[in-house]
């Protein structure tokens, strides 16, 4: 069977068949073998695609523009492997932890949801058919619901729903955008798509489906003001929740937005017509600002990082908003060193949610005082990536933030740089706070409830040192990521 | 061996070090061994070094391809060499100091504060021999985060505050501002190596940057790099102070604030080019802050009463010098400035060891309590005394020869008024540290202070062999001046 389609019908078929057999060992084994070939899978597509040039699977046969095309490019294969990894080491660690957080909840189900939500994020990252990425979306959403709603505590409900409100107005508004279009275009293929949108951006539908099919997009990615539900979702949700969710979820709408804009509508239409990159641009600096800001001043460590994912998320907007090559490189690199660095922080806080017994309630920065002396691995780890998040020299962090402040000043917003190297200074406040808690001394803390396996902070080590990795060998994060780039505004034609 | 292996040998000393300390964690003595071994190793390795670079050897070595225009690089260059020298030097004698410090203060983490040592080491190699910008930078940050826990190492809420000041401070300005102007840099140039003449003169000549331009480059860089101390940046300096003397000795008089000087005068010789700064007078307005800084700070110090308190605001004048000769932009002050990092080591950290003599052996701070003290702590005072004239001045000792090259600095960029204010903090430098010396050897007449006086005695052993070592040095870099003096002149003499 083809390749990119094993990757979406592997986890998508281990859901059914982990409540089909209905035992949480089962389930654990069986969702760590697919998170793992899942990766393997992503890594051997990404060098095909490297070498071979895009890879194209019609489903059943029937050719793309009525069928339904499974398509990868070098920039969806660079987005797989980012979010293969991710799912693979969230994966491994809920499988290795046996999740002590969920309490009486049933694993098998647990990790079914878990499994649609995986098979959604890859459909996604896959399909070059519009109306296939709403069915994706709504798999990936739906159990996302059902993942978060796990959360020890009771707010993880109140949580989930708002969620399931913003995000279903999301998909809806995707839905009408994807409706209008195909009524313009009778089309539902984004190449195909390309082809016919060309000349009809004077038309007010056209006009109308990016506006809804953009808000919909950036209801899914977080993109401040849009963000509302976020930071509840993952200070709630299980922390092998948030971590998956945080190092994928939002990464893939925005992939998909980067998807709609520069493939299927150009971007001359939607940047010279109308006023939209200023609007991003504008976006993504109030983004961070608002989101470091706040970050600053929380309380709790999983709330704290949240904003945090807000505030990068700015970043990835802002250098979209240039359209150049450059930004774009810069976007899609900082949606690499992100992701492993905040997906790292929440596993590791789950590794102290779990060890420490704040299970019920919110876990708070002074809870991890002492959390150095009793498990200096996870300690460390939430230092480097902390340093990983702040951008420090020698993660990948640096190297992002780099390419991002110099694609900026190349496109002359001296403004913007000084901006996001200003709240790289609130990272550095807000990640000193956290560090500075795990580092605290603690006389009066209680001991450890439970020790999490040495298995499990190796996972989150492994994403630090990927991290590390990333910004010394730069060669996947910032070569591959402009190649990707160059390929995709190349593909429209307009590669500036 | 080839200069290659050589100069990763220098870099990875340290790092070795840090390693062996930990090993040897639980042997004190075998601990200490290890430490004093690399150290020497590394000082050896560098003086290696600049035997061969003055011998005309530009090694380079890469060490990961860290952006495609930028790598993680090493070269060996006369500046970078004769500062790897001093540091790694000066640190096997701190070590020695260390020794006798720390144990007489019973002080605790004994080998967190060695393990520590020895990164900030491996960052000062890896920052002296960096081939571009971005490796500098590297090394800069590892250079602040490593010291960090040294800063703090009392661990008392007083040095946690501080450490903030000191973390916020190096940090805030090098993230807010030195990672913007490498990355304008960056943007501008294409490139971020350092070439001798610079890399900027081609994008001023192609007219994608002007004299304006430039002059804010330069003010980023100047207050970007916080470790050089210019007012108003200067606060964590003095925060820093908490730390154990040893720390204060090598890293807030030698190491990590002459990194900063260091760093302005890599930017300044070998991003902008010295011809580039004169024309454009791309440098002038950070040379009167450089002015204004260097008076503050001295009358600051006039004012302290704790010792190591003034020695800090001592240091920042001192730091505002070299900046001010790095911002003449002629040969004579990036010569003296280059000169004064190396004399202003030796004097410095003299200072600093017989502060921190003090305080082990006698338990005082403060200056008016010192009345006396000379009678029972003779030998520290005599070595205080000495460096005192070196940080003045005054021959025989090194500090003569930086300060002239730097007035000839300042003369010849025409600069009266500076000129007036590098006299007026020379003479406010006598007026802050020779009221020690005098009060120290004056007898102290009142009661009370008497029965302070039996109980006195002199500094251990080791921490006089230090001392004399650096007088030593002080006294060597007036009278072996003249070699140092070629080496460096090719760097300013294009």
């Amino acid at each position: 069977m083809n390749a990119l389609a094993l990757q979406v019908v592997v986890p998508l078929l281990s859901a059914p068949l982990c409540l089909l057999v209905r035992s949480a060992g089962f389930a654990r084994l069986l969702a760590a073998a697919s998170g793992l070939f899942g990766l393997g899978n992503a890594i051997w597509l990404l060098v095909a695609v490297r070498d071979g040039g895009p890879l194209r699977h019609a489903y059943g046969g029937f050719v793309p523009p009525i069928g339904i095309e499974h398509r990868l490019d070098l920039t969806g294969a660079y987005m797989l492997v980012v979010i293969a990894t991710i799912v693979a080491a969230t994966t491994a660690w809920a499988a290795i932890t046996r999740l002590d957080e969920l309490g009486r909840s049933r694993r098998d189900l647990f990790f079914a949801a878990w499994q649609m939500c995986v098979a959604g994020l890859y459909g996604m990252t896959l399909t070059a058919d519009v109306f296939n990425v709403f069915v994706f979306l709504e798999i990936a959403s739906l159990s996302t619901y059902v993942l978060i709603a796990h959360g020890s505590e009771r707010r993880a409900l109140v949580a989930s729903f708002r969620y399931l409100l913003m995000g279903t107005v999301g998909a809806t508004f995707l839905l009408i955008g994807i409706g209008l279009l195909y009524a313009m275009t009778g089309t539902l293929n984004m190449h195909d798509l390309a082809v016919r949108l060309q000349g009809t951006s004077h038309t007010s539908s056209v006009r109308t489906a990016l506006a809804f099919v953009s808000v919909g997009l950036w209801l899914k990615a977080a993109i401040f003001p849009l963000h509302l539900w976020l930071p509840s979702a993952y200070a709630c949700a299980p922390a092998a929740v948030s971590a998956l969710l945080a190092g994928t979820a939002t990464k893939v709408a925005f992939y998909l937005w980067l998807r709609f804009f520069f493939t299927a509508f150009a971007p001359t239409f939607a940047l010279d017509d109308l006023p939209v990159a200023k609007l991003l641009l504008a976006l993504g600096l109030v983004g961070a600002v608002a989101g470091s800001l706040i970050a600053v001043f929380q309380d709790e460590p999983k709330r704290m990082l949240a904003w945090s994912s807000i505030a990068q998320i700015g970043y990835l907007i802002a250098g979209l908003s240039l359209a150049t090559a450059a930004g774009v490189a810069a976007s899609l690199s900082h949606i690499a060193s992100h992701a492993l660095v905040k997906s790292a922080l929440f596993l590791a806080l789950g590794g102290a949610i779990a060890a420490l017994g704040a299970n019920g309630r919110p876990l708070r920065l002074h809870d991890l005082r002492g959390l150095s002396r009793r498990m200096p691995l996870t300690a460390a780890a939430i230092l480097v990536a902390g340093l990983g998040l702040i951008g420090v020299p020698l993660t990948s962090g640096f190297v992002s933030k780099w390419l991002l402040v110099d694609a900026l000043l190349a496109a002359d917003q001296w403004f913007a740089a000084v901006v996001v190297l200003g709240t790289s200074l609130l990272a550095v406040v807000y990640v000193g706070r956290l560090v500075g808690a795990v580092f605290g001394s603690a006389d009066d803390a209680p001991p450890p409830a439970a020790r999490v396996g040495l298995g499990a902070a190796a996972v989150v080590v492994v994403l630090c040192l990927l991290s590390i990795a990333l910004g010394i060998f730069t060669s996947f994060n910032v070569d591959l990521a402009a190649q990707a780039a160059d390929e995709l505004l190349g593909v429209t034609g307009s590669g500036k | 061996m080839s200069s290659e292996l050589l100069l990763l040998l220098c870099l990875l000393l340290p790092l070795t070090g840090t390693l062996l300390v930990l090993l040897a964690r639980a042997r004190p003595n075998l601990r200490e061994a290890c430490s004093l071994l690399t150290a020497a190793a590394s000082t050896g390795c560098a003086s290696w070094l600049l035997c061969r670079v003055a011998a005309g050897e530009r090694p380079e070595l890469q060490l990961a391809p860290l952006l495609p225009t930028a790598p993680l690089a090493l070269r060996l260059e006369p500046l970078g060499a004769v500062f790897a020298c001093v540091a790694a030097g000066l640190w096997f004698v701190t070590t020695i100091y260390s020794i006798g410090y720390m144990r007489a203060h019973g002080e605790r983490n004994q080998t967190r504060f060695y393990a520590c040592f020895a990164i900030a080491m491996f960052a000062v190699m890896g920052l002296a021999l960096s081939a571009n910008l971005l490796t500098l930078f590297v090394f800069y940050e590892l250079l602040t985060l490593s010291t960090f826990p040294l800063v703090t190492h009392a661990g008392t809420d007083a040095s946690r505050r501080a450490g903030r000041i000191y973390l916020g401070v190096l940090l805030g300005t090098s993230i807010g501002m030195l990672l913007l102007a490498l990355v304008a840099t960056h943007t501008l140039a294409g490139r971020l190596d350092f070439a001798p003449g610079g890399i900027l003169q081609e994008p001023l000549a192609a007219g994608r940057v002007g004299p304006t331009g430039l002059a804010l480059l330069f003010a980023l860089f100047a207050f970007g790099v916080g470790k050089a101390a210019l007012m108003p940046f200067h606060r964590w300096l003095p925060a820093a102070m908490v730390a154990p003397t040893p720390v204060s000795a090598l890293l807030h008089a030698v190491a990590v604030v002459k990194a900063g000087v260091f760093t302005l005068l890599k930017v300044a010789v070998y991003v902008f080019g010295l011809d580039t700064l004169a024309t454009t007078g791309a440098a002038t307005p950070i040379a009167w802050v450089a002015g204004f800084t260097m008076l503050a700070a001295s009358l600051i110090a006039c004012r302290a009463d704790d010792l190591k308190e003034r020695l800090a605001y001592s240091t920042i004048a001192q730091l505002a010098y070299i900046v001010a000769g790095i911002a003449t932009a002629t040969a004579s002050g990036a010569l003296g400035a280059a000169l004064h990092l190396v004399t202003h080591a030796f004097g410095k950290i003299t200072l600093f060891f017989a502060a921190g003599a003090v305080l082990v052996a006698a338990h005082r701070t403060g200056i008016r309590s010192m009345t006396g003290l000379a009678r029972t702590m003779p030998f520290t005072f005599g070595a205080f005394a000495l460096a005192s004239l070196s940080i003045i001045g005054l021959p025989p000792f090194g500090g003569t020869w930086s300060k002239w090259w730097l007035g000839a600095g300042l003369l010849d960029a025409e600069q009266p008024l500076l000129f007036a204010i590098w006299l007026a903090s020379a003479v406010a430098s006598a007026w802050y540290l020779l009221p020690v010396v005098v009060r120290a050897f004056t007898p102290a007449s009142a009661p009370a202070d008497a029965q302070h006086h039996d109980e006195g005695h002199e500094a251990p052993l080791a921490c006089r062999i230090a001392m004399a070592i650096t007088v030593a040095g002080c006294l060597a870099s007036f009278f072996g001046a003249g070699p140092l003096l070629t080496a460096l002149a090719a760097v300013v003499q294009p």
